[in-house]
């Protein structure tokens, strides 16, 4: 209908929505302004007497106009849509904006038109962004000289969009500070797409990376987008790039050089806007020398390198994390420990740490639970830490204690350990499985019940233990 | 000599957004504003740096637009590319006045605009 149409109270339609702090805008179902308050006109910096008549999209401006036009969307589902947006006004500025939309109708039900309140809410985006920049950082931990180092050029690198090379020990915080360095950045808004190199076989993780058109192997039968695509405007991280085969790193090469992709079976490249970070526990130069990571790699992603130091390099950051971590496991299993016995902070002092800033959070989050008083004591810390800390490693650690190459003599009595624990694991676990069928009675499916394991696990580990 | 135009274009008006827009109309006129030829270009990204690129790159002496943020449009003019902005209307008639050197910056083309 036209808005000529629109009922006597028209007139006092001004008047009433110029009391409105927002901007206001009524639009005919032709989704032309028919009216706008003061509030409007000032963010716009359009007159009414200019913009009535007009097309909203040409006055209002909004990003989502000639894509998902808030008032279109109101009009053909008669329903209210509250959407986030910015408009640029005519004093060049883009502003961010809240749009509240929804239908006016006459008594009969019938629309007239569509009501629009245009909130600028620049001044809470501020507040956002500073409030998560402080909130992101928070989340990193540290008054060492090195880690200070690292966080003072943190904000700097996250501002630019050139490639970042992480590296460091397992456990050092790798993944965190890639989030960071994300949620801080201009690309924030963007996705943050995460994939571990080492985690896939190579044809696999090509086609997870770069993607895969229709009829490139069988079972492609459709195209499917690379994580490139998917972090398109945003951050791709790629975590343990050492792993990255070969060939993959000349596909990735091309993209930092070309900032394209050609997805798996297709012969036509793809622009991806992503900035790359990339990390690794590796010397990649000692992978350079053996052949097994190309140079031109490397130094393209060695744009920003960031060495995040390992634990029992940062003096003073234990006892700083050790309280971090304990208010952190208080709050999330709702204790109230106030702190740590002088003989627990000595030992959790001395211990080396090879598994870094996450085996002192795994250790807290041991003695956190354990703990039924209101200080953390020796005995409430991990076994393991009680004798000679290169006695007692856990697996986990083990696994990883094998990279440093800091600790002589450590590998050989952790091989030894690994080997004695590995046998007492075998050991609990054919008696776990064992216990199950006699309190079953044999019957496999509710051994695999009492287990928590499916009934196939449990066979495949019964034949492990030479029970079938 | 000749001088080469670029109008941002959505549908038959002006696009209300130069960093939103996906379609462009580059034309040629001569020293008295006759035109030479033009062409209608779909762009493969909607970006607001890459437009500026191709403005660049293809040597445009002038732009016609609507809302554009500061930041393009000092870039443009530093570049010395002449930015007609804020424009409302359709893009032909807008053309015919650029032509003609009759098209200002904020000009409202009301009497096509409503017949949209």
């Amino acid at each position: 209908m036209n808005f000529s149409s629109f009922p006597k109270e028209s007139v006092k339609v001004e008047e009433v929505i110029d009391c409105i702090p927002v901007g206001v805008a009524v639009l005919d179902t032709n989704l032309r302004l028919q009216a706008m308050n003061r509030a409007l006109e000032a963010m716009t910096g359009f007159s009414r007497e200019e913009a009535i008549g007009i097309d909203c999209s040409h006055i209002i401006r909004n990003n989502l106009c000639t894509q998902k036009c808030p008032a279109k969307q109101v009009l053909e589902n008669d329903r209210a849509v509250h959407l986030e947006g910015n408009i640029v006004n005519r004093e060049r500025q883009k502003i961010p904006v809240m749009i509240h939309a929804s239908v006016l109708k006459d008594d009969e039900g019938k629309p007239l038109g569509v009501i629009e309140t245009i909130e600028d809410i620049s001044l809470l985006r501020e507040l956002d962004k500073k409030t998560r920049i402080t909130h992101d950082f928070a989340d990193l931990v540290g008054h060492s000289p090195k880690m200070q180092k690292l966080l003072e050029i943190l904000p700097i690198i996250s501002q630019t969009d050139s490639s970042v090379l992480i590296t460091g020990e397992t456990g050092t915080g790798k993944d965190l500070i890639a989030s960071v360095i994300h949620r801080v950045s201009p690309r924030a808004q963007g996705p943050f797409v995460k994939i571990n190199c080492g985690a896939l076989p190579e044809t696999l993780l090509e086609s997870e990376l770069f993607g895969h058109t229709r009829g490139a192997f069988t079972g492609a039968v459709r195209d499917k987008p690379g994580r490139f695509q998917l972090a398109d405007g945003g951050t791709l991280y790629l975590t343990e790039i050492g792993d990255l085969p070969l060939t993959l790193q000349v596909k990735l090469l091309t993209f930092l050089d070309d900032k394209e992709i050609i997805p798996l079976g297709g012969t036509r490249s793809a622009r991806a806007d992503v900035r790359l970070i990339a990390a690794t526990h590796r010397d990649l130069q000692a992978m350079v020398r053996q052949g097994n990571f190309r140079e031109d790699l490397l130094f393209r992603l060695n744009v920003v390198r960031l060495e995040v130091p390992p634990l029992r390099e940062r003096q003073g950051d234990i006892r700083l994390l050790m309280e971090y971590f304990l208010n952190k496991f208080n709050r999330q299993f709702q204790k109230k420990i106030k702190g740590f016995s002088p003989e627990a902070i000595e030992i959790l002092r001395q211990y080396p740490y090879p598994g870094n800033v996450r085996e002192l959070a795994n250790m807290v989050e041991y003695a956190t639970n354990v703990c039924h008083e209101s200080i953390i004591k020796q005995e409430h810390l991990p076994d393991y830490l009680g004798g000679p800390w290169d006695e007692a490693l856990r697996p986990e650690v083990r696994a990883t204690v094998g990279e440093m190459g800091s600790y002589p003599g450590l590998e050989e009595s952790i091989g030894k350990r690994v080997a004695d624990n590995r046998l007492n694991w075998r050991e609990m676990e054919r008696r776990m499985i064992s216990e199950a069928l006699v309190k079953s009675r044999g019957n496999r499916t509710k051994a695999a019940k009492i287990l928590g394991w499916g009934r196939s696990t449990l066979w495949r580990k019964m034949k492990q233990h030479n029970l079938v | 000599m000749s001088e080469k135009l670029l109008i941002t274009i959505w549908r038959d008006q002006v696009a209300p957004r130069f960093d939103l827009t996906s379609e462009v109309l580059v034309a040629t006129v001569d020293s008295t504003g006759e035109p030479l030829h033009s062409k209608t270009v779909v762009l493969p990204t909607v970006s607001a740096e890459d437009l500026c690129h191709m403005i660049l790159t293809e040597g445009i002496n002038t732009v016609i637009c609507g809302g554009i943020e500061e930041e393009y449009f000092e870039y443009l003019s530093w570049k010395k590319v002449k930015v007609i902005d804020s424009v409302i209307g359709p893009y032909l008639q807008a053309l015919e006045l650029a032509r003609v050197g009759k098209l200002e910056p904020g000009a409202i083309l009301r009497e096509e605009a409503s017949q949209g």
